[in-house]
C-alpha cells in the first residue's frame, strides 16, 4: 500500500495554501494520504487538511518548531519517517519547509528532488528548466521516503470532504537542536492585495531605470484596483524594493488573470514564477526581449511613457 | 575566526546551458564562471574576517575547468582553496555532492560556512541545509547581513514578508542573499597574488567516501520541450498601445 506524506507549513493564518494543492496531488498517486504539522496552529489546522485528503495529521502546536530554525521539525520528522515508513514526503517550495527538507535527506539518506512541477507516481518527479522552456522527467532511486520540494500552484486544490484523525506528535528536541533562533520578527508589508492572491500583477525590472519610477507601477495598481506591485530579482537585490516583491524562482509563484511586466527583459529566474499568468503583456525598448516570446501582448517602446497612458485611459473607462 | 565559502563552478552563468546527450548539464569545455550569487558569500567572508581575523577557504566539487571558480575567489581576496575534481562525481546529484562537501569542510578547522543561496544553474537551494545537516551545524538560509556579535552568529533572514533577526551559536552555517553586500571587483594585485594561493585538489578516495556514499539516484529519464503558447502579437508604443493593454484587462473583467 502505497503511502505519501505532505510536510504542511502551518503558521497563524492556517495551513499554506499549497499544502492543499499537494495534497490533492497526494490523492492521485497513493492509497494513504497523510500530514505532518509542526508548530503553533498545526492542531487547528487539521481540519482544513483533512478536507483536502489527509486520513491523519501527525500535529505538534510545539513553539519550539517557530522558535528556532529547521533542526527541530527536521530532527522530529525524520523521527515519524522511522516510525511509519512513507514512500514518498511533498513539500512545499517554501523558504522554512526547504530547509527542512535539505536537512532531512542528509537524514535519512534518501534523494531530494527540488522544484518539482508534477509529481507523477512514487518514483517519478517532473520539473521544467531552463526558464521552463524544458520539461524532463526524473526518476527517483534509493531508500524511501522519496523527497519532492514541489513549486507553489503547480495543481489546484480540490477538497475531498474527508477527516483527518489528529495524532499528537509529543517529540523531545535535543537541546542542540535548538541553536538558530529566531530572535525578532519585521514585517515590511507592502499595501493592497497580497502578490499571490492579486487579480493583476504588474512587475517592474531593471528597465524602468530608476527605483523612483516604480511609483508610476503603485500608480497603476490603484488605477486598476485588484492589483499587486512585483521586482523582478535584479531589482530586489539592487535594493529598490523589499525582497516581499519578488516574483520568480526565489520568490512568488504567481498566476493572475493578467500580468504587467515593464521592463522586464525576462530572465530565467523570473520567468520560472509567472509564466502560468493567464494574459500577459510586456512593455520593453528592446524588440529581442525573452519575455516578448511569452507575452499575448508586446509593447516596444519606453514603459515610463506607455505607463502613464494607461492609468489616463483605465481612469477614462471606469465609471 | 575561519570562514569556509562553498563556491559552484557553473558553464555559462549569463546563458542558457544546454543539456548533453545523457541529459546532464554539459560542463566540460564550456565557458564558465564562479557563480554571480556565490561571489556574495564570498564578500561576506570577505567583510567577517577583515573585522575579526582568520582565513577565508573556498571549497568547491566540480570538473577540471572549476578551477577558475576558485581563482576568481582567490583573486577578491580569499586565502586558499580546495576542489574535489573525480570522474565519479559527473551526475552528481544534491545529497551526493553534499556529502562531498560536508568531507571536505571536516578535514579543517571552521567557525562558519557560508554559501550562496542556490546555484544559478541547478537552482534546487536545497544544498546548503544537506551540508548543515551532515556536519551537525545549525543554519540561517537567506541572510541579507551576515554579523559575527560577542562570538554569536547574527543575521537578517528575508521572509516572505520582511526579515527575521536569527541568532545562533558557531560554528554555524548561513546563505547569503543577493541583497547582501555587492561582492567586490578583484584588483591587478589580487589577481597576481592569486596565482601563489595553495588550491589543493582531491579526489573521492581522499575524503573516505565509499562508492555508494557518492552514487546518484536521481537520473533524467525523459526531456521534451514545454508545450508553449505562441508569442502573441508584438506592437510599437503608439498612441493605441495604452488602449490594446486597457482592452487584455478589461476581457479579463478587472476593470
Amino acid at each position: 500500500m502505497a503511502k505519501v506524506w505532505v510536510y504542511a507549513e502551518v503558521g497563524p493564518e492556517g495551513p499554506h495554501p499549497a499544502s492543499l494543492e499537494l495534497l490533492t496531488k497526494a490523492r492521485s498517486i497513493a492509497d494513504t494520504v497523510e500530514a505532518v504539522a509542526l508548530g503553533p496552529g498545526a492542531t487547528e489546522a487539521a481540519a482544513a487538511l483533512g478536507d483536502h485528503g489527509a486520513q491523519a495529521v501527525f500535529a505538534s502546536d510545539d513553539p519550539v518548531y517557530a522558535e528556532y530554525l529547521a533542526q527541530p521539525a527536521a530532527h522530529t520528522l525524520s523521527g515519524l519517517i522511522q516510525e511509519h515508513r512513507p514512500n514518498m514526503v511533498l513539500f512545499a517550495t517554501t523558504y522554512d519547509s526547504r530547509d527542512v527538507a535539505g536537512r532531512l535527506q542528509a537524514r535519512t539518506g534518501s534523494t531530494l528532488m527540488a522544484n518539482a512541477t508534477d509529481v507523477l507516481s512514487l518514483d517519478r518527479a517532473q520539473t521544467q528548466i531552463f526558464g521552463g522552456g524544458t520539461v524532463v522527467d526524473v526518476e527517483l532511486s534509493g531508500p524511501d521516503p522519496k523527497l519532492v520540494l514541489v513549486r507553489p500552484k503547480s495543481f489546484p486544490a480540490e477538497p475531498s470532504g474527508g477527516t483527518a484523525e489528529v495524532v499528537p506528535v509529543n517529540a523531545e528536541i535535543p537541546e542542540d537542536r535548538k541553536r538558530a533562533r529566531r530572535a525578532e520578527r519585521h514585517e515590511e508589508a507592502a499595501a493592497g492585495p497580497k502578490l499571490e492572491e492579486a487579480r493583476v500583477v504588474i512587475a517592474g525590472g531593471r528597465g524602468l531605470q530608476d527605483p523612483g519610477n516604480f511609483a508610476i507601477l503603485e500608480e497603476l495598481a490603484s488605477a486598476i484596483g485588484s492589483a499587486a506591485v512585483g521586482a523582478t530579482r535584479a531589482v530586489v537585490d539592487a535594493g529598490w524594493v523589499p525582497y516581499s516583491y519578488q516574483v520568480g524562482q526565489t520568490g512568488k509563484t504567481v498566476k493572475p488573470e493578467v500580468y504587467i511586466a515593464v521592463g522586464i527583459s525576462g530572465a530565467t529566474q523570473h520567468l520560472v514564477g509567472m509564466k502560468g499568468s493567464k494574459r500577459i503583456v510586456a512593455i520593453n525598448k528592446d524588440p529581442d526581449a525573452p519575455i516578448f516570446k511569452l507575452a499575448d501582448l508586446g509593447v516596444v517602446g519606453d514603459a515610463l511613457k506607455v505607463v502613464p497612458k494607461l492609468i489616463e485611459e483605465i481612469k477614462a473607462r471606469k465609471p | 575566526m575561519n570562514v569556509v565559502v562553498l563556491v559552484k563552478y557553473v558553464p555559462e552563468p549569463h546563458g542558457v546551458p544546454k543539456l548533453g546527450e545523457d541529459f546532464l548539464v554539459r560542463r566540460e569545455g564550456v565557458e564558465g564562471a564562479l557563480d554571480p550569487g556565490d561571489e556574495y558569500a564570498v564578500e561576506a567572508a570577505l567583510q567577517l574576517v577583515e573585522a575579526h581575523g582568520g582565513e577565508v577557504a573556498l571549497i568547491s566539487m566540480g570538473p577540471e575547468e572549476a578551477m577558475a571558480a576558485l581563482r576568481r575567489g582567490l583573486s577578491m581576496g580569499a586565502d586558499r582553496g580546495v576542489i574535489v575534481t573525480d570522474p565519479v562525481l559527473r551526475g552528481a546529484d544534491v545529497l551526493v555532492t553534499a556529502r562531498v562537501l560536508a568531507a571536505a569542510v571536516r578535514r579543517g578547522d571552521f567557525d562558519l560556512v557560508l554559501a550562496g543561496v542556490e546555484s544559478t544553474d541547478g537552482s534546487t537551494g536545497t544544498l546548503p541545509m544537506t551540508v548543515a545537516e551532515l556536519l551537525e551545524i545549525p543554519s540561517a538560509t537567506f541572510a541579507r547581513k551576515v554579523e559575527v556579535v560577542d562570538g554569536s552568529l547574527r543575521v537578517e533572514r528575508q521572509t516572505e514578508g520582511g526579515y527575521d533577526i536569527v541568532e545562533s551559536s558557531l560554528p554555524a552555517l548561513a546563505t547569503v542573499t543577493g541583497s547582501a553586500a555587492g561582492p567586490r571587483y578583484p584588483t591587478l594585485k589580487g589577481i597576481m597574488q592569486s596565482k601563489q594561493k595553495p588550491v589543493e585538489q582531491l579526489a573521492v578516495a581522499d575524503l573516505g567516501l565509499a562508492a555508494e556514499d557518492v552514487a546518484p539516484s536521481q537520473r533524467v529519464v525523459a526531456v521534451q520541450a514545454a508545450a508553449e503558447k505562441g508569442p502573441g502579437e508584438i506592437i510599437e508604443a503608439g498612441d493605441d498601445a495604452a488602449a490594446r493593454i486597457a482592452e487584455i484587462l478589461s476581457e479579463a473583467k478587472v476593470i
